[in-house]
């Protein structure tokens, strides 16, 4: 029954599909798309290195901030630090493009500055949170058998979170390839240029030739952490990989 | 050998200052189970927790095997002393094997030594090393957890073991199984156990020493016997319980209260010479044994008396039999339900060693409590060292 009904949805989403590329191939609409092949490759490079570059950072920024965040000296501030960097986020991320404009003048520079900030959050967030949801008793057990502060940090604390950082680390770089397009209007290159110039010339192609590859990105890019997640995690706290 | 010695920890809370513990000395010998005891918040747990420091003390120091522990320092001390906590806290991302070899790879053990100890160990818990070491701990049960968990305690083969309430999370059926295996295991062991628990019954079974602590002092430190039998005042009487005696029953032994050397007819002997031997000690029945001196039965006085032939062809089945390797609670149990106040011991080939009474129970357990009369009133028991009048079995079938 249920095999079936699903059989069915296939179906209509194939028919669907065939039906819509019918359509955009007879309106000439893929060949117009076509035509900025080039400026797709490109700048969808230019737009993968502004990601990286920042993600890379927001990253390993986040991760030790969050880790030093929920050692127990910090307690007292954590909290604090924790909302700095929630109202941080809650700016426009254009407000801090152009903030980081005024400051950084144009280009990559401060495009880079401006993405690191509007995606560290959720990982600062995950990380503090994994690390102080690990179990207390996994953290009496590790002391009582005589590891040092460090080797509970990295051997047992951080594996045990690893999960909860990874939710953190995709949301974010989801965000991130999503607001590298803004990045164009202080001079940092990107899909956004197709974007924004599709707009400004009214031209659908070419607004659409900047548009599909960034969502596609994204999407790729989350599958890709989500593939990594699965492998890095390790098996017994998996929920993915769970064997029960 | 773990000594405490004026072992003391003072909190200081916002409702005022609490003494957790307050002075508490003792000494475990070498390779005991001793079993702090007591309700929750008594301090029971804090100190065992500052003898690796997990808790600091406020004063007081700790003893291992005659070293002064805190000479040591921290990461030291906790290597060299097993823990095993309540949640058990085996870590879960990593395999059982990781987990079984952390303190060995702490100490900069070789693989293949540490990699061998951990199969080692596993073999000891009946546990099949080539099924468990590569699995993680959510693929295992309640109760295998709680099994690597002592294990993994064990792995560096320290010489003091600290355990918080360590079978308290597992079902009763799983936790006399386990309590029984670590038994099994500390006798080839011999380790220095300091075990927490708030369970009467867990520490009768499981202790060589009982140390009842209230409000953050240690009340009463005495053997399980000793514990129940003279409890030192009205707390201790009330925590072990109103039924304490019936308790002592699981300490003692079938073999030490059994009569060595009962009287027995085998099934050729005569009813005459039968009653003879039930006359001249005044049973009211008596052990049938086979070739190999194996109870198969029992005459009844009655019987021999009035009737004629040999015991084969009037004797009655047993109802009861008891190892000898039992203890009295079991035997008790089966007194109780078989309407008997007697029974044949036996060993693991089912030949009889014994023969063990009510009285004969009643009279052992009694002991502890007229030696001390006899100081008071300087009154002599009567010297009843096997009373074994057997009472007149009932309703007997004919085996």
């Amino acid at each position: 029954m249920a095999k079936s009904k699903s059989l069915v949805f296939w179906l209509c989403a194939l028919a669907g599909m065939f039906t819509l590329g019918v359509i955009s191939q007879g309106s000439g609409f893929i060949e117009g798309v076509l035509e900025y092949s080039e400026d797709i490759l490109y700048l969808s490079q230019q737009h993968l290195a502004l990601s990286a570059v920042s993600g890379g950072l927001a990253i390993a920024l986040g991760v030790s901030l969050g880790v030093w965040l929920s050692r127990p000296k910090q307690q007292r501030i954590a909290e604090g630090v924790m909302q700095i960097l929630n109202i941080g986020t809650t700016i426009p991320t254009l407000a801090v493009l152009a903030l980081s404009m005024t400051i950084l003048g144009i280009g990559s520079t401060p495009a880079i500055f401006a993405l690191t900030v509007a995606t560290i959050l959720p990982i600062v967030r995950n990380t503090y949170t994994g690390i102080r949801e690990v179990p207390s008793f996994l953290k009496e057990a590790a002391n009582g058998m005589g590891m040092t502060p460090v080797q509970i940090l990295v051997r047992v604390e951080i594996p045990n979170a690893v999960f909860v950082m990874f939710a953190g680390i995709r949301t974010a770089l989801t965000i991130n390839i999503g607001t590298v397009p803004l990045a164009f209007l202080i001079g940092g290159g990107g899909l956004g240029e197709l974007i924004f110039s599709g707009i400004d010339l009214d031209e659908m192609p070419m607004l659409l030739a900047g548009t599909i590859p960034t969502a596609l990105l994204a999407v790729l890019v989350d599958i890709c952490v989500g593939a990594t997640a699965y492998f890095v995690v390790p098996k017994g706290i998996n929920p993915l990989r769970t064997a029960r | 050998m773990i000594k405490l010695d004026h072992l003391t920890k003072i909190f200081e809370t916002p409702q005022g200052i609490v003494t957790a513990s307050d002075r508490v000395s003792m000494e475990v010998p070498e390779g005991e189970i001793c079993v702090l005891l007591g309700p929750s918040g008594c301090g029971k747990t804090t100190t065992l927790k500052m003898i690796n420091r997990i808790i600091p003390a406020t004063s007081g120091r700790v003893f291992i095997n005659g070293e002064d522990t805190s000479l040591l320092d921290t990461i030291t001390l906790r290597r060299n002393i097993g823990y095993v906590i309540q949640q058990i806290g085996l870590f879960p991302n990593m395999t059982i094997e990781e987990n079984i070899s952390i303190v060995p790879k702490l100490l900069g053990w070789k693989k293949s030594r540490y990699l061998a100890r951990a199969a080692e160990l596993l073999d000891l818990v009946a546990l099949d090393p080539t099924a468990f070491l590569k699995r993680y701990p959510n693929e295992l049960s309640g109760g295998q957890q709680q099994r690597i968990g002592v294990i993994r305690a064990l792995a560096a083969d320290p010489p003091v073991m600290l355990m918080d309430e360590p079978f308290g999370a597992i079902d009763p059926i799983n936790r006399e199984i386990i309590q029984d295996e670590f038994l099994k295991m500390q006798k080839e062991l011999k380790k220095t156990v300091m075990f927490v628990s708030h369970d009467i019954d867990e520490a009768v079974k499981m202790a060589d020493k009982i140390a009842i602590f209230n409000a953050g002092k240690l009340i009463q430190f005495d053997s399980p016997d000793r514990t129940l039998a003279h409890p030192k005042n009205d707390f201790v009487k009330g925590f072990v319980g109103t039924d304490r005696t019936l308790k002592r029953l699981r300490l003692v032994k079938v073999a030490d209260v059994m009569n060595p050397t009962p009287d027995t007819v085998r099934p050729e002997d005569s009813l005459k010479s039968a009653f003879q031997v039930m006359d001249s000690r005044g049973y009211t029945s008596i052990t049938m044994v086979d070739q190999s001196n194996r109870p198969i039965g029992m005459v009844l006085r009655a019987q021999a008396q009035t009737q004629e032939g040999t015991c084969g062809d009037h004797y009655y089945g047993l109802r009861a039999i008891v190892n000898v390797s039992d203890d009295l609670r079991t035997v008790a149990s089966r007194m109780f339900s078989y309407d008997t106040t007697w029974m044949p011991c036996v060993d693991e080939q089912g030949v009889l060693l014994g023969e063990i009474t009510q009285r004969g129970i009643t009279h052992y357990l009694g002991a502890t409590y007229r030696d001390k009369q006899v100081t008071g009133t300087n009154h002599r028991p009567t010297a009843e060292p096997y009373p074994a009048a057997h009472q007149p079995e009932q309703g007997a079938k004919r085996g």
